[in-house]
């Protein structure tokens, strides 16, 4: 493994394998990664993130491939994390994001990169945010981050991402499931996938409707609902204009806070799991756990309680 | 294998796996079992469809920093498309990436592939257990 300074050198300097490897050595926190960390986020160069999430199917791939087409249009360098879920049996994953983007493969000034969640709930790998400001710091900018397909809870995305695009298909029905809390409340705009089928302006319509009264403690502004047809293209200059139109908006410095307790509370997690699980005394806690002679609370009190 | 639910961080880092297609192949059947069987091997596997280039291929390697690439091909184009990838591989600095190929392959053929850099050639029969074996055996190993 060469050194991790030179590989960040090498990603700020455009060189793609360095930053290939340098996003390794963070996902697998490789010796040495972390004490790299506080250049990584120096050299950051502040790329809007957006979160594209929905549920599996809905066109997420195809839709992150139009983007980048119309932001390449735009000039920009695109920098594209694509999170697939790991086995729960075997950690094994089949990422496959990357089929729907192969016309850019080629593009310098497109990155690409599939990562498999790794047992993470939320649909992220836990490293997501840390890789993604690596991309930044090799100045792509926007940065678009595909989570695994969401159900209607994994709101995680929300606490990473600037702008959170919801990817919806024309089925995804009644006017009641636009108003559940959860997937649809993260959005700052929300697309109606595969636009050509019937049916999808009625779901638009009553997305619209049913949206656009949030009140109560709610500060944040009513997300845009838009037709898409990634396959054409249709609806992804909109689409656009209206994720950078969401940058910046109402509420945006309050949601910067919350996403950087959200992130410093991420790595206390995974500090306090990985003491724990160095310790003489995990395998029999958590036979013990296993058994029922402890409960999980006590347990992981007494792990996190030892020198 | 395991058959409960594993919590995340308890094994070594997987193994990355690129598979690829390269050319005119009208199917990715075999393809597709092979990255499902390395799957549940423990593998993470990278899929990129049918229908590649190899400067494809190499780009994408080279973006998900792989352990490992596999060729799958059919078409009877494997003398032009697999020492034309492993080429563009090695250009890019991929020097320590294990490059395999699978697929209908004569015999004939294998021994010039392999002085080309493919490091092995599977042919119909092979199991999923014999690749991933394979790849575990000469996969580079992480620092």
């Amino acid at each position: 493994m060469p050194d991790l300074a030179d590989l960040l050198r090498g990603a700020v300097a455009g060189e793609r394998l360095a930053l290939a490897r340098l996003l390794t050595a963070i996902e697998s926190d490789a010796p040495g990664a972390r004490d790299v960390l506080p250049a990584v986020f120096q050299a950051g160069r502040g790329a809007h993130l957006v979160g594209i999430t929905g549920p599996p199917g809905s066109g997420k791939s195809t839709l992150v491939n139009a983007l980048i087409s119309e932001w390449r249009g735009r000039e920009r360098r695109v920098g594209v994390l694509a999170v697939d879920p790991s086995s729960p049996y075997t950690g094994g994953s089949i990422m496959g994001d990357r089929i729907r983007m192969m016309e850019h493969a080629a593009d310098r000034d497109v990155f690409v990169r599939s990562m498999a969640s790794r047992g993470e709930l939320g649909g992220l790998a836990a490293t997501t945010w840390i890789a993604a400001a690596a991309i930044d710091a090799a100045g792509y900018d926007p940065i678009l981050v595909e989570t695994v397909g969401a159900g209607q809870s994994e709101v995680e995305i929300a606490s990473l991402a600037e702008t959170t695009v919801v990817v919806e298909v024309p089925e995804m029905g009644d006017e009641v499931q636009a108003i559940k809390a959860g997937l649809l409340e993260i959005a700052d705009v929300i697309v109606v996938n595969k636009g050509d089928l019937p049916g999808a302006d009625g779901a638009a319509r009553r997305l619209r409707a049913m949206l656009s009264t949030a009140g109560g403690r709610v500060k944040r502004q009513p997300p845009k609902v838009l037709l898409t047809n990634a396959v054409t293209a249709e609806g992804v200059v909109e689409l656009v204009d209206a994720v950078e139109a969401a940058r910046g908006s109402a509420g945006s410095e309050d949601r910067a806070t919350r996403r950087a307790e959200r992130q410093v509370r991420n790595v206390l997690a995974t500090l306090a799991t990985r003491r724990a699980q160095a310790s003489p005394r995990w395998a029999e806690t958590i036979a013990d756990v296993a058994a029922r002679r402890l409960d999980p609370v006590t347990a992981a009190n007494q792990l996190d309680d030892q020198p | 294998m395991t058959d409960e639910p594993r919590p995340p961080n308890d094994s070594a880092t997987p193994i990355r796996v690129l598979i690829a297609k390269p050319g005119l192949d009208g199917h990715d059947r075999g393809a597709k079992v092979l990255a499902r069987g390395l799957r549940d091997e423990g593998f993470e596997v990278i899929y990129t469809g049918l229908r590649q280039t190899p400067e494809m291929i190499a780009d994408a390697a080279e973006q998900e920093d792989v352990d490992v690439i596999g060729l799958s091909i059919l078409s009877g184009a494997h003398m032009a498309l697999l020492p034309r990838t492993v080429t563009l591989v090695r250009e890019r600095g991929m020097d320590d990436v294990l490059i395999a190929a699978g697929g209908i392959i004569p015999d004939a053929d294998i021994a010039k592939l392999k002085k080309a850099g493919i490091a092995e050639i599977f042919g119909p029969g092979t199991s999923i257990g014999q690749i991933a074996r394979y790849f575990r055996e000469n996969a580079r190993h992480r620092a």
